[in-house]
């Protein structure tokens, strides 16, 4: 008998904050990817550790959106929801479909659980799931009796029944046990008990699929047909510490990455933080401030100098921006965008910190900005901040978000040979002779292409020089207040980035023929978009996509590809941050299309605002 | 890279004029940096480390000037960070001479923080903390070391503010060199400055600074000639602690194991506390640091405390070394291969 096959299939498991949702969710996305799917990932949880167990609040899920063909987004409604209590139902519900299946652990619905999830009545017994298909699994007793004869306390085993709720998964869409169970013997090979528990606790949750008869018959989803190339599952903090490594390499300098904990930024100082055998030196500041100053002053003496913080931490790293810019020193400044103001949504996304990467300084204080577009890119953007910083002797701005920062995809592994040399050579000798024939060295002399001051490091003979953050002569450097020479170095620090502009890459464009409408955006609502102009022009409908990796300064081509459409729409996670950028700088009047609830774009959502746009 | 506070070995016979920079001194005429600035470029030459791998980095403020006027590597940060700054660099480069130059409001207000955990780490700087009790560059307003009922521009009824200690500070940090110096006495600050540079570790020296404009006479009453022998308590390694023209003055500790001022003879100089800089444990050095609470009683100067511990830097870079001998130089292809891969095509 052959298995049916569906083309794509989105997944959601959803549990206590306790219950290890976002580890399975973890380890079906590494089956999947190692089937050969293409995948998106949408971890969603509580900012808290533990929210009391059982409650709304607690509730953690982890979306997986897996096909056969080419995929960008984690999927709008899951068809399969799992939810391993009642609160992990009502939390979730109200995202699928009619249609849609739900299988829940039924040990979990006593009275005392309901109670907890504010039910009053069972939702499995009294009709308000009748538009799904619903399937109750005594989860907690099969993990229970599994695990019994390995001599395992219940309360410990209970905890095995994520396994459970993953084996019957992977039983329904035909993924390989062998794998998982790999994974398990290594990731638990000091505690067997544990081991040994969660291997059968999988097993049986296999075994319940193939024998209850519950279900009809499992399902799958063939892997998908990807560019040629080796591949790995990642997610976007990961690749964006890849990348500074990538970049530290390619630029032949060690790199300091100074931070402080924030979520969701700390992974990337924890990945680093393993690295240390890639030179990497990394440090945990005693605060944001300090973390940016720390990466300015390792800049100043001739590291590739990176800090990483989410929009919180960015407010405190402003006045070391502010010196950055003015010293015209390489730094990179990660931020992991979450919803805000204040302490916010710390674990939800958003693109509300544009304007702040943008302007957040006194003065005027001109940087480039850099955003990635889907989790792998985070890689290439994080190359992309170190180059320019480095060419151009400037801080730049990276900005990524809590959905690109643990959404994962798989990821074409670029070849090292293919990542251009990025170094930036220091100065080492004098550029100036003075009237009187003595040889000097001016930190302040540009290079003419790209304004670019030279780099002269610590411990180089005869380069000493003093550098700040009064207002420096241009050339010579030295303090100076007259009022013409401001006006000049403020010019020169906006045309070194204006200028940039001819050193990247033009708007991403894919143009239909007859399209009016351009739909334009940054960073990670490229998946929702790219789904949403999927699904149009699947209807025959013309529509053309630009995306902007740089945000500033614009690609030299953005007025006139803006000028080309009737119309131009502008979906961002924010109240219109690029579309005012768009209306000030190219005085047309952009549509925006907003949305603030911490959550990513849908893509259906999308399609339907794309429509409407294209029949206004 | 080795750590040598800047000297490579090489010897250079370089004098004063090698340290000054082109640029013209600002501060006010009758400053007591002029002082300070002085004794450093004296004793430069005498360090064994070159102007070229030497770097001197501070925060805003008067004191913070001072970077422009060495011929050295030098950055004038932002307020009160620059110790933070200083940290990047000796992480960066820990084979520099790394000065860190600052005022009171600089470093125990604003950068409070970043001092403390730039000693608490024991990063290799050598931190030289201005202390004139008063906010200069922003004309005359309390510092974070003035003492209480001090009448300035944003205190005209008296602050109410307890002052900071810098020592107590430094010490409650756990520095590992401390040490106290004035602006009066360039010899002294020779000898305390060049302490402080060869210690590796962070090493704290709070400069009693006169402000001529803003707080002029501050420590006049412990730094007058006149009372000077009697009012400032010279700590030296390994003798009893004593004071005076003719030593007449002494500390010794009581019951609780707390120092006083007493009179020599009618402790006996045996029973005087003999300084001991290397004591591992803070407490005595601490209290040795409260022996005054401000420039009117006999007051320690020199250093309060050396002790030996590993650099931040130091241990930085034995990680990063310690993790290639464990396993190889990384490899890039490797690395961005790791984990579980797959092939299409």
């Amino acid at each position: 008998m052959s298995t049916p096959t569906l083309d794509r299939v989105v997944i959601r498991f959803a549990g206590d904050s306790g219950d290890g949702m976002q580890l399975v969710g973890d380890r079906f996305t590494d089956l999947s990817a190692a089937f050969g799917n293409d995948l998106a990932t949408l971890p969603n949880y509580p900012a808290e550790i533990r929210a009391p167990a059982g409650t709304i609040n607690g509730v953690s899920s982890f979306q997986i959106h897996i096909s056969d063909h080419d995929i960008v987004t984690p999927g709008d409604s899951p068809n399969v929801l799992i939810a391993m209590n009642p609160a992990a139902l009502v939390a979730n519900v109200s995202d699928l479909s009619p249609g849609s299946t739900i299988i829940v652990n039924s040990d979990s619905f006593t009275e005392r659980d309901l109670d907890k999830a504010h039910c009053s009545a069972n939702p499995l017994d009294d009709g308000s799931l009748d538009a799904f298909t619903v399937y109750p699994v005594p989860m907690t007793s099969i993990t229970l009796e599994a695990t019994k004869p390995l001599g395992v306390k219940s309360r410990d085993a209970e905890r095995s029944k994520n396994f459970f709720a993953l084996g019957l998964i992977c039983w329904m869409y035909t993924r390989p046990a062998a794998p998982l169970l790999e994974w398990i013997d290594d990731r638990f090979a000091g505690k067997p008990l544990v081991r040994d528990a969660n291997a059968a606790a999988f097993k049986a949750g296999r075994n319940f699929g193939e024998t209850a008869e519950l279900f009809a018959h499992p399902y799958e989803v063939k892997p998908a047909s990807l560019p040629a190339g080796t591949y790995r599952n990642i997610i976007g903090n990961t690749a964006l510490a890849l990348g500074l490594v990538a970049a530290s390499r390619r630029a032949h300098l060690p790199l300091v990455y100074a931070s402080y904990p924030i979520t969701p930024a700390s992974d990337i100082l924890h990945e680093l933080s393993k690295l240390k055998h890639f030179g990497c030196k990394t440090m945990q500041a005693e605060d944001e401030i300090a973390a940016a100053t720390i990466a300015l002053g390792a800049a100043f003496a001739g590291n590739l100098a990176v800090t990483g913080t989410s929009g919180p931490g960015l407010d405190l790293k402003a006045e070391a921006l502010g010196l950055a810019i003015s010293l015209e020193l390489p730094m990179v400044v990660v931020d992991v965008q979450r919803a805000g103001p204040s302490t916010g949504m710390p674990t939800k996304t958003e693109q509300t910190d544009l304007l702040l990467a943008m302007y957040g300084r006194h003065g005027e204080s001109p940087l480039p900005i850099v955003a990635a577009k889907s989790p792998s890119r985070c890689f290439d953007a994080a190359f992309e901040a170190c180059r320019l910083a480095l060419k151009y002797r400037t801080p730049v701005i990276l900005l990524t978000d809590g959905l690109l920062a643990n959404g994962a995809e798989p990821w074409r592994l670029p070849e090292v040979a293919d990542l251009p040399d990025i170094s930036a050579p220091f100065a080492t000798q004098p550029n100036h002779t003075n009237a009187d024939g003595t040889e000097d060295y001016w930190p302040y002399l540009r290079d003419p292409d790209t304004l670019a001051r030279p780099w002269a490091i610590p411990g180089t003979r005869g380069m000493m020089h003093r550098i700040g953050g009064i207002e420096k002569q241009d050339g010579t450097g030295n303090i100076s207040y007259q009022p013409d020479n401001h006006a000049h170095m403020v010019q020169l620090r906006q045309a070194k980035v204006d200028g940039i502009a001819r050193d990247i890459a033009g708007v991403e464009l894919d143009h239909q023929d007859g399209a009016d409408v351009l739909v334009l955006g940054w960073g990670s609502t490229w998946a929702a978009i790219t789904a949403g102009v999927r699904r149009v022009r699947a209807r025959g409908e013309r529509v053309a996509q630009g995306h902007l990796s740089h945000l500033s300064p614009f690609p030299a081509d953005l007025g006139d590809v803006l000028s080309r459409y009737g119309r131009v729409l502008v979906p961002e996670a924010n109240l219109g941050q690029l579309a005012l950028l768009l209306r000030a700088e190219f005085l047309i009047d952009v549509q925006s299309y907003v949305q603030v609830n911490g959550l990513p774009f849908r893509a259906a959502a999308m399609e339907s605002r794309i429509l409407e746009e294209i029949h206004r | 890279m080795s750590e040598h506070n800047g000297s490579e070995g090489v010897a250079v016979a370089l004098g004063r004029k090698d340290w000054e920079s082109d640029q013209e001194v600002r501060w006010c005429p009758g400053c007591g940096d002029y002082g300070i600035l002085a004794a450093l470029q004296f004793l430069m030459p005498e360090l064994g480390v070159e102007p070229h791998n030497t770097v001197f980095v501070s925060g805003i403020g008067c004191a913070a000037r001072l970077p422009y006027y060495m011929n050295t590597y030098g950055v004038h940060s932002i307020h009160g960070r620059a110790p933070a700054l200083a940290t990047g660099i000796a992480m960066a480069r820990p084979d520099l001479s790394v000065w860190v130059i600052g005022g009171d409001g600089d470093m125990l207000s604003i950068g409070g923080n970043h001092l403390i955990h730039a000693l608490r780490r024991n990063v290799n700087l050598t931190i030289l903390m201005f202390n004139n009790q008063i906010y200069g560059l922003t004309k005359g307003q309390y510092s974070p070391t003035s003492e209480v009922g001090k009448v300035t521009k944003s205190t005209p009824f008296g602050s109410v503010d307890h002052p900071f200690n810098p020592i107590s500070v430094a010490i409650g940090a756990e520095a590992t060199f401390v040490a106290r110096t004035h602006d009066l006495d360039r010899k002294h600050m020779m000898e305390t400055f060049r302490r402080a540079h060869e210690h590796r570790g962070a090493s704290f020296v709070e400069v009693f600074q006169n402000c001529n404009v803003f707080n002029d006479g501050a420590y006049d009453g412990i730094l007058k000639k006149a009372v000077r022998s009697d009012m400032l308590i010279p700590l030296r390694h390994g003798e009893p602690i004593r004071f005076g023209d003719d030593g007449q003055h002494g500390v010794a500790v009581n019951e609780f194991g707390e120092p006083y001022v007493c009179e020599s003879a009618k402790v006996g100089v045996d029973h005087l506390l003999v300084h001991d800089e290397h004591r591992a444990d803070p407490t005595l050095a601490f209290a040795l640091s409260r022996l005054s609470s401000g420039p009117h009683s006999p007051t320690p100067v020199g250093v309060f405390r050396d002790v030996s511990r590993p650099t931040y830097e130091a241990q930085v870079q034995q990680q990063v070394a310690d993790a290639v001998e464990r396993v190889g130089p990384g490899d890039l292809h490797e690395l961005l291969h790791s984990g579980a891969t797959w092939t299409v095509g």
